[in-house]
């Protein structure tokens, strides 16, 4: 029977009610008394001089209150990276300092240049418009490769070039692995392009500065995945002020896939100017200014090469990447195409010797960082891409190449030759389930059905691994993070026993304000209703990392056990003390505090009402009050795995691709809320899929952004896509932390676009078109029908 | 400034606006209804889409000052006189067609329009009236779900665990 609560049950979504009334609170809907308006006037060019700036007819217009240029940011820091990245060599990464506002040069289209406050909106928009700027253009610098030869233009003139970093990994494997690929009985290569997307939660970013004059309290309303790390990176490091004086609250916030963990300049500017117009100052981005403002994803260019001994077990993996890092380091930008890249590069495999080199590149764009994924996608591509290439050359079916060379299930706890050690998984088990799921057996019958009606039918399988719940800190410091990767939950009982759960980790649309509550409620025997989620603001959360890399339930939610036991600990010796009997013969069952063994009990409500009503209470050994938090690092990443099938149907006419089925068989360990679970499949595979067909982040040589708005970047709309088949019983349980979960929600952007590209490419060969081996996404109909015609 | 005036939800209401004030700008600025959000600039995303005068209508491409008069109606006034869930926002909570909330506003507003010119619409109806609604979180598949059990429709319930 389904489970009506707790662990395991499908709850209805709490936060819905509000969403679905037009109640919910996002940044947008928060306006302060006195409240002003940032406008940015943003480069229009992609790289340039800045010789003057001319504010004077802009200062007087009406309505203005004070026009900011760099000038005004003497004295403040840049933006800061949160990850330092060492590079093959021993050295530290090029880090070039990011302003607030533009100095003396622009790098990308949009990079900041001045902001208008003005009491309206409107008035600070046409204030804008008057400023004049004069800007010797440059060249833009596009193109990796060639922005890494000699005598390419700078993007960075203190700068020796446009490298950031040439990462090997692992780099005493170098000359093993090039031995191994030099020896092999076959190497396939593959080249190929991850290309850039632009995150697109539906919620554009806004950010609103408040400083308050007579305490000297900086408040920042922002949509953020993290307000702890904001308040951490713009008051150390860019702002100068100390947390106790700076409160950032992330209150409902509108998706954020990557795009919202960072920060961002317009946050600096917004808490800066509130304290120098001495009133809020509120800047809400357009859709336009989030394509040329939003950290951009993905962007690697890659030569991957697998090499196999003549039974086709895999022996070795070479894989050289290019990776744009735009004009200016994002948070995290460096560690997204080094560590949570080359680490996956075993997948699923025991391909035993792994190499790996990245250099990343200084370019005229935005600024790229996580996206869905971050890191995983790219391995997962090129590596799930190269196998499918591999068993068509050796004409091996693609699944059983797979399974031979799987790590298999009595192999774990699995040690990768890329530095993880996978805990558990069973690829065999989801690989089975997905394409029992996706109807195998007759798909010869579906071809036909496709090929009376002039269409190509394929199938692609992809089978997946990520890392998530990034971890543990000490680690993950060696490897250049600048910050902590724990998380933290403070569980507060109520004297009548209800409780707020205070969590450092935030949701944007995963639903914390219903799962959490599920797993306290199941630990405690209460009922969830009376179980509340207190997250995003930083004045009463404990200090968190916040949600991103699949990481809340997963570490978020450990950080919550853990604290819940403690509760549980405190409780029983007041149970104990209440029912006169040994603290070790108390049981907690059904919200009940019971001595074993006999009839006598009392209920969770007494013993809370006892904790602050502390009459008859054992105050000469624990205090009064029930309030315990945790913070829980985690010993290992968690890995999530599945087996993607997709199955295509392409127009050769006009090579239209129909996506006609998709499944996902997912190992996700034990799930809280299966609901809920699928929901994140479902936006992740949407996300995949719109990468593999749809989507493209597109600029010209002179780095003007193509693909600008929703009517040039094709978003994925409902006419887009099929219903999913997603099924996660194959269940491994994490083996180190106390829910065995392992996180979902980034497997659905990682698994499907190689499905759905080997399915283009299995359609194509059905067809007789053997000569595409490759179609670089998105395969839009013009790219499918020039691969077809040779073209 | 030119005044408008507009019943919203049942109520009249006043504002003066500016020429180029946009219906969307009017309700959430002037009339804090909050509800009916605006996620691009382009009139792609459909996040604010709102009756006027029993038509869908995507509240960006309005301007104010052209709905003089107008019945509007928009998210906040999507609730049974109760207060409680009207059948499709309560068919959004039950098959989870909704994450982060962003768009939902707006699906709901184009759903219900939808339902009230074509009362069983198939699947593929459904995802074809949806190509003025961009959702980023769930891949339309529970959206689509909701909507046709609002329609009445037999679709499967969100999985439960055994």
């Amino acid at each position: 029977m389904p489970k009506d609560g707790g662990i395991g049950a499908s709850s209805k979504r709490r936060e819905d009610v509000r969403f679905l009334t037009g109640r919910g609170r996002y940044t947008d809907d928060i306006n302060l008394n006195n409240q002003t308006y940032a406008w940015f006037l943003r480069s229009e060019v992609a790289h340039g001089t800045i010789n003057a700036i001319d504010t004077s007819a802009a200062e007087a217009m009406d309505g203005v209150v004070k026009v900011f240029t760099a000038r005004d940011f003497e004295g403040v820091g840049g933006v800061p990276c949160g990850w330092q990245v060492t590079d093959r060599f021993g050295n530290p990464m090029k880090e070039p300092k990011h302003p607030v506002l533009a100095e003396g040069k622009v790098r990308h289209v949009g990079d900041p240049i001045a902001v208008v406050v003005a009491e309206s909106e409107a008035q600070a928009r046409d204030a804008a418009e008057a400023i004049a700027v004069d800007i010797t253009e440059l060249p833009a610098v596009m193109d990796m490769k060639a922005a890494l030869a000699d005598g390419a233009t700078k993007v960075h003139d203190d700068l020796d070039d446009n490298l950031c970093y040439d990462w090997g990994f692992v780099e005493e494997n170098r000359e093993a692995v090039d031995a191994a690929i030099a020896e092999a009985a076959h190497v396939t290569t593959l080249e190929l392009t991850n290309n850039r997307l632009v995150a697109n939660p539906m919620e554009p970013r806004v950010a609103v500065g408040d400083f308050n004059p007579g305490t000297e309290d900086y408040t920042l309303y922002t949509t953020s995945q993290n307000p702890h790390v904001i308040r951490l990176l713009m008051g150390a490091f860019v702002l100068g002020i100390p947390e106790h004086k700076l409160r950032v609250i992330a209150p409902d916030v509108g998706g954020g896939f990557g795009s919202k963990i960072y920060h961002y300049a317009e946050e600096a500017f917004v808490t800066f100017a509130s304290a120098q117009v001495r009133r809020p100052v509120k800047w809400t981005s357009t859709r336009s200014e989030a394509f040329i403002s939003d950290a951009h994803g993905r962007d690697h260019v890659t030569k991957i090469e697998l090499a196999m001994d003549a039974d086709h077990n895999f022996t070795a993996l070479r894989c050289d990447t290019y990776a744009n890092m735009g004009a200016y380091l994002s948070t995290f930008a460096p560690s997204i195409p080094t560590w949570l890249h080359g680490t996956l590069l075993a997948g699923n495999y025991r391909t035993p010797l792994i190499y790996t080199n990245v250099k990343a590149v200084f370019t005229t764009t935005t600024p790229v960082d996580a996206y869905r994924g971050a890191g995983r996608p790219e391995a997962t591509f090129q590596l799930e891409r190269v196998i499918d290439k591999a068993a068509r050359e050796l004409g091996v079916d693609p699944a059983e190449l797979r399974r031979k060379n799987f790590i298999k299930p009595e192999e774990f706890p699995y040690q990768t030759p890329v530095a993880v050690v996978y805990d558990t998984g069973n690829y065999h088990a989801t690989l089975d389930k997905g394409l029992e799921m996706a109807g195998v057996d007759t798909f010869e019958a579906r071809c036909a059905e496709s090929a009376a009606n002039g269409k190509l039918r394929g199938l692609g399988i992809a089978h997946f691994i990520e890392a998530c719940g990034i971890a543990p800190s000490n680690l993950v410091g060696q490897l250049g993070a600048r910050a902590g990767l724990y998380e933290s939950a403070t569980v507060r009982v109520n004297a009548t026993g209800s409780i707020s759960v205070m969590t450092g980790s935030h949701s944007h649309g995963q639903g914390h304000e219903t799962a959490f509550p599920q797993v306290v409620a199941e630990m405690l025997g209460i009922d969830e209703g009376m179980v509340e989620v207190v997250h995003g603001d930083t004045a009463n959360t404990p200090m968190g990392m916040g949600t991103y890399g699949s990481r809340s339930i997963a570490v978020g939610g450990s950080a919550m056990v853990r604290a819940t036991e403690k509760i549980i600990n405190k409780a029983k010796k007041i149970a104990a003390h209440l029912l006169e009997a040994s603290e070790a013969d108390i049981e907690l069952a059904d919200g009940q505090f019971s001595v074993a063994g006999t009839d006598k009990s009392v209920a969770w409500g007494d013993v809370t009402l006892a904790a602050y009503v502390p009459h008859n209470y054992p105050l000469e050994d624990i205090e009064p009050g029930l309030e315990e938090t945790a913070f829980y690092d985690p010993s290992n990443f968690t890995y999530p795995s599945g087996a993607y099938i997709c199955e295509v149907e392409v127009d050769p006419d006009t090579g239209k691709v129909e996506v006609l089925g998709f499944t996902a068989a997912d190992d996700f360990g034990n799930v809280i809320n299966p609901m809920i679970v699928e929901g994140q499949v479902h936006g992740g595979v949407a996300q995949g899929i719109g990468q593999a067909l749809l989507e493209n982040c597109a600029y010209d040589e002179n780095g003007q952004l193509l693909s600008g708005s929703y009517m040039d970047y094709t978003m994925p709309r409902a006419d887009d896509l099929p219903m999913f088949e997603v099924d996660h019983s194959c269940i491994t349980p994490c083996t180190h932390n106390p829910l065995g979960v392992k996180g979902c929600g980034e497997a659905g952007a990682i698994g499907s676009p190689p499905a759905v590209v080997n399915a283009v490419i299995d359609a194509l060969h059905r067809g007789g078109h053997t000569h595409v081996t490759h179609i670089d996404m998105p395969l839009t109909p013009s790219r499918v029908w020039a691969a077809i015609n040779g073209q | 400034m030119t005044s408008v005036t507009i019943t919203v939800n049942g109520q009249s209401r006043s504002g003066d606006v500016e020429g180029r004030t946009l219906l969307s700008t009017f309700l959430r600025d002037q009339l804090t209804l909050t509800g009916t959000h605006v996620g691009c600039d382009t009139s792609q995303c459909g996040a604010c889409v709102v009756h006027v005068d029993g038509e869908a209508v995507k509240a960006c491409s309005v301007l104010a000052a052209d709905v003089d008069g107008a019945e509007i109606t928009t998210i906040e006034g999507m609730a049974n006189a109760d207060g409680s869930l009207g059948v499709i926002q309560q068919a959004f909570q039950d098959h989870h067609g909704l994450q982060c909330g962003f768009c939902t506003p707006g699906m709901v507003m184009s759903a219900a329009a939808l339902l009230k010119e074509n009362p069983k619409p198939t699947e593929a109806e459904v995802r074809h009236y949806l190509e003025g609604n961009i959702c980023r979180c769930t891949g339309y598949h529970n959206i689509v779900k909701a909507i046709m059990a609002a329609s009445g429709q037999d679709v499967a319930p969100p999985m439960a665990a055994e």
